[in-house]
């Protein structure tokens, strides 16, 4: 019964959702309020019905009720709660319900946050929001419905993918959907615009912080299955320019020049039409990920349950949604204007250079994710695109973005003199090439690469500092400690933000120069010394988990003839689906990772045992985490609370005639 | 008005590729083996283990090569598909019992059936890496000269059989 009430909610929610896409959008094009004030109750109301549906299936999974053909799929009795209900975003269908959840969320939010719009502004955003919506909705109900039934149901369920049953991995799909879906209201925003045919800096404003939110969102989501991939995989690997996180990375590029953009749009009314272009640039690639992810037309060590039939469907859809923005891109945008003119040398133009190379950055990666399919379809062959493209691309394409970047905050808008900011940052750079250069001595090996990277980090804190007393500097405050307390929030976030992305080229320069691996066959009490640690392999044991059985290995880990940490690196063994699974051990700290893995059981107790040192690694993720906070203390700022207090304030006058009448 | 154009050309472009791309099958690796003679080998049968099998004893014929294991999921997934394409009698599987114990073989083929009028056993799998063996299931269409025509990695199923495998047959048969 429960299933069928969510079955009933998606379908009202259709219903709804159809509505929210027509007659908000044909009322502000009419002006006619009635129409228009459709969209908020709307909005709300197909927020409540996906909730419920989403509620239906967590009941279906915690009640394990194997009649339901999604459940019984990936559940099973002896599955654990928690990873019961993670198992409701574990595969093809419940992941689009939560990405559909997640986009009226997003609705519902926007329906909090927007008394200050004008009516026709909301009016259209949130019709836009209802579009994209139907085609989820949609989609669901008629190839890939989570409520199918199964008769007669599963005795048992076929348990969840063991890949999946890990705590990043719970995280990880909501956190990337909310930050995707996100773009969806930058995307609303923009379209709006168009439609409208206002693309003022007030528009830019109103975006902003959405814009923010989602990229904080993406980001973390992206650290999440990055680290997932680190620790679960087993190969001490962190990043593998696999077309399912390109899928992801994509958008965050286009997501990150997106952000940029809007401020030169917000301060000085420019870019306008690139941040529009951005703006659906950012959405489309998320709604690219998805199709790439769930269509099955790569694979992926990570694609979970393809289905090229569903494919045809969101292709479809992509080309309604994107094809039609883009349209309507072409028709509404040589009407727009360019904004404010800049020289050559200034904020602006750093800017706009830095937003071009993330945007090609972004198309080399999808040109490198697509590249396999466009041979394959021109019948030229089969090939697959590896790191050594993606690395070779991307390290030149991102060291003048980050060069740029640290001198962009401190030109000035409009006109900038290059002697001046030579001036200002000639102790920057000597100092950052002086790190550079002298640094990887120190440490005890000098590679081109390592130099380079500690570089850019070393350039993009110095030139931070030299920003802030500059800053403090033109604030004419009593002193530098009050001046520093006076800077608004939203300087700190980009401050933190951009310190973030050093923190994370640390992380990647020093496992990059500085990793040991050891691959080798360790006997019971045979020892392995790497990076200064001996580690001692004490045997394995069985231990028996609520759906698996593993071998426990115990290695012993000493430094100087101290004992370290006792690490129980595990071999499981799921026993529903068959499948092993390493579960590497890992010791965590600042300056470093030990990390070890079991391979495959030798004769008489022996195993193949992977040793890893691996410097610094956790500061990839910090610089992730670093940045994600950046973004949310920017979005915390003044100027975005004064916005909402003063709505709050005129909201009964925003309430009276005439829009009151529909409701 | 044309430079604005430009994204939605790209974009098209870019939907003209996917929607090509929706038709193929990205798991489809193609072999180098494919349009050379199958490799020889002799090696002793399953069910007799005083007998042997090699490819040479089927010259002249067009065969199935299966490569499958006790222990492979995807083998129980095509087994059903296997058992048919042997009662209708068409075209003769082989198989070739892949990194496996003898006794696990045997009553995996007693519980699932037997489509296979010999079995080859593999036990250390040194024939297939000669045949570049990906993973099992993989099934190998070899024609009347002993030379590789197709070759499926993964498991089979009903429309690969009836869409690519059989019309081979049917052509490399007629020759």
């Amino acid at each position: 019964m429960i299933p069928e009430v969510g079955h009933f909610a998606l379908i009202l929610a259709l219903c709804v959702a159809l509505v929210q896409g027509i007659l908000p959008i044909y009322g502000a094009a009419t002006g006619s309020p009635v129409l228009m004030s459709v969209a908020k109750p709307a909005a709300r109301t197909q927020f409540l019905l996906v909730l419920i549906a989403f509620c239906c299936l967590g009941y279906a999974f915690a009640d394990k009720d194997f009649s339901v053909l999604y459940v019984a799929a990936n559940a099973n009795s002896k599955l654990p709660l928690h990873y019961r209900l993670a198992a409701i975003w574990g595969a093809h269908e419940g992941s689009l319900l939560l990405w559909t959840f997640i986009l009226t969320l997003w609705m519902f939010a926007v329906t909090l946050f927007s008394t200050h719009l004008p009516e026709t502004m909301r009016a259209r955003i949130l019709g836009v929001m209802g579009l994209v919506s139907v085609g989820f909705l949609l989609f669901m109900l008629t190839v890939s419905n989570p409520f199918e039934r199964l008769i007669p149901a599963a005795p048992d369920g076929r348990d969840l993918n063991p890949l999946l049953q890990d705590p990043g991995m719970v995280m990880h799909p909501p956190m990337l959907y909310m930050g995707y879906v996100g773009f969806s209201v930058a995307f609303a925003f923009a379209i709006a615009a168009l439609l409208g045919g206002n693309l003022d800096a007030a528009w830019a404003r109103w975006s902003r912080p959405w814009t923010t939110v989602a990229w904080c969102f993406l980001t973390v989501g992206i650290a999440l299955g990055s680290g997932w991939a680190y620790y679960e995989l087993g190969w001490g690997g962190w990043w593998f320019w696999d077309p399912v996180e390109n899928a992801s990375f994509m958008p965050w590029l286009a997501g990150t020049a997106l952000m940029h953009s809007l401020a030169v749009t917000d301060k000085r009314g420019g870019f306008k039409v690139w941040t529009v272009l951005l703006a659906i640039m950012a959405f489309s690639l998320s709604l690219l990920g998805t199709f790439l992810v769930r269509s099955g037309v790569l694979t992926s060590v990570h694609a979970f349950a393809t289905d090229p039939k569903r494919g045809l469907f969101i292709l479809a859809f992509l080309a309604v949604v994107i094809g039609g923005s883009l349209l309507l891109y072409a028709w509404r945008a040589p009407r727009v204007g360019l904004g404010g003119g800049f020289d050559l040398v200034s904020r602006e133009s750093m800017l706009l250079a830095n937003n071009v190379l993330l945007v090609v950055a972004m198309g080399s990666v999808l040109l490198g994710t697509l590249y396999p399919l466009f041979l394959d379809a021109l019948g030229l062959g089969k090939i697959s695109v590896g790191p050594p493209y993606f690395d070779t691309v991307f390290v030149p394409l991102m060291t003048p973005a980050i060069f740029l970047m640290g001198i962009g905050p401190i030109a000035q808008w409009k006109k900038a003199s290059l002697p001046v900011l030579a001036m200002q940052l000639r102790w920057a750079f000597g100092a950052s090439v002086a790190t550079a250069l002298l640094l990887p001595f120190v440490l005890g090996k000098w590679t081109p690469l390592l130099s380079l990277g500690l570089l850019l980090s070393a350039w993009i804190v110095t030139t931070t500092l030299v920003n802030i007393r500059e800053r403090v500097s033109h604030l004419s405050a009593k002193n530098f400690m009050s001046g520093l307390s006076a800077l608004p929030r939203a300087y700190w976030g980009m401050v933190l933000a951009h310190c973030g992305i050093a923190v994370f080229i640390v992380g990647v320069t020093m496992v990059k120069g500085f990793e040991v691996e050891q691959d080798l066959r360790m006997n019971v009490g045979e020892t392995a010394t790497i990076g200064g640690y001996t580690f001692r392999f004490d045997g394995a044991q069985d231990v028996k988990g609520p759906n698996y059985r593993a071998a426990r290995g115990t290695v012993a880990v000493s430094k100087d003839g101290r004992e370290v940490t006792v690490m129980y690196p595990e071999k499981r063994l799921y026993s529903v689906q068959n499948q092993a699974m390493t579960e590497a051990a890992i010791d965590s700290g600042l300056w470093r990772d030990l990390y070890v893995s079991l391979g495959e059981p030798l004769e008489n107790g022996a195993w193949s045992v992977r040793l890893y040192h691996k410097p610094f690694v956790d500061w990839i993720w910090g610089g992730c985490l670093i940045m994600a906070l950046g973004g949310l203390l920017a979005v915390s700022d003044r100027r975005y609370r004064l916005v909402w207090r003063r709505e709050r304030l005129e909201e009964p006058e925003a309430l009276r005639p005439p829009d009151k009448s529909a409701a | 008005m044309k430079r604005f154009l430009l994204p939605l050309a790209v974009f098209a472009v870019l939907v003209g590729f996917l929607a090509v791309g929706l038709t193929l099958n990205p798991r489809e690796v193609p072999s180098p083996l494919v349009g050379k003679p199958a490799p020889a080998f002799l090696l002793p049968q399953l069910h007799d283990q005083e007998k042997t099998f090699a490819p040479a004893d089927m010259a002249g014929q067009v065969w199935l090569l299966n490569v499958w294991a006790s222990w492979c999921g995807g083998c129980k997934e095509e087994h059903p598909v296997l058992m048919q394409m042997a009662q209708a009698g068409n075209v003769p599987i082989y198989g070739m019992d892949y990194k496996d114990r003898r006794e696990d073989a045997l009553s995996w083929l007693r519980r699932q059936g037997n489509p296979y009028p010999v079995t080859a056993v593999d036990a250390e799998g040194r024939i297939g890496i000669d045949y570049g063996v990906y993973g099992v299931p993989e099934t190998y269409v070899i024609d009347k000269q002993g030379v590789i025509r197709y070759k499926q990695i993964g498991p089979l199923d009903d429309e690969v059989v009836a869409k690519t495998i059989m019309p081979l047959v049917k052509e490399l048969q007629a020759k």
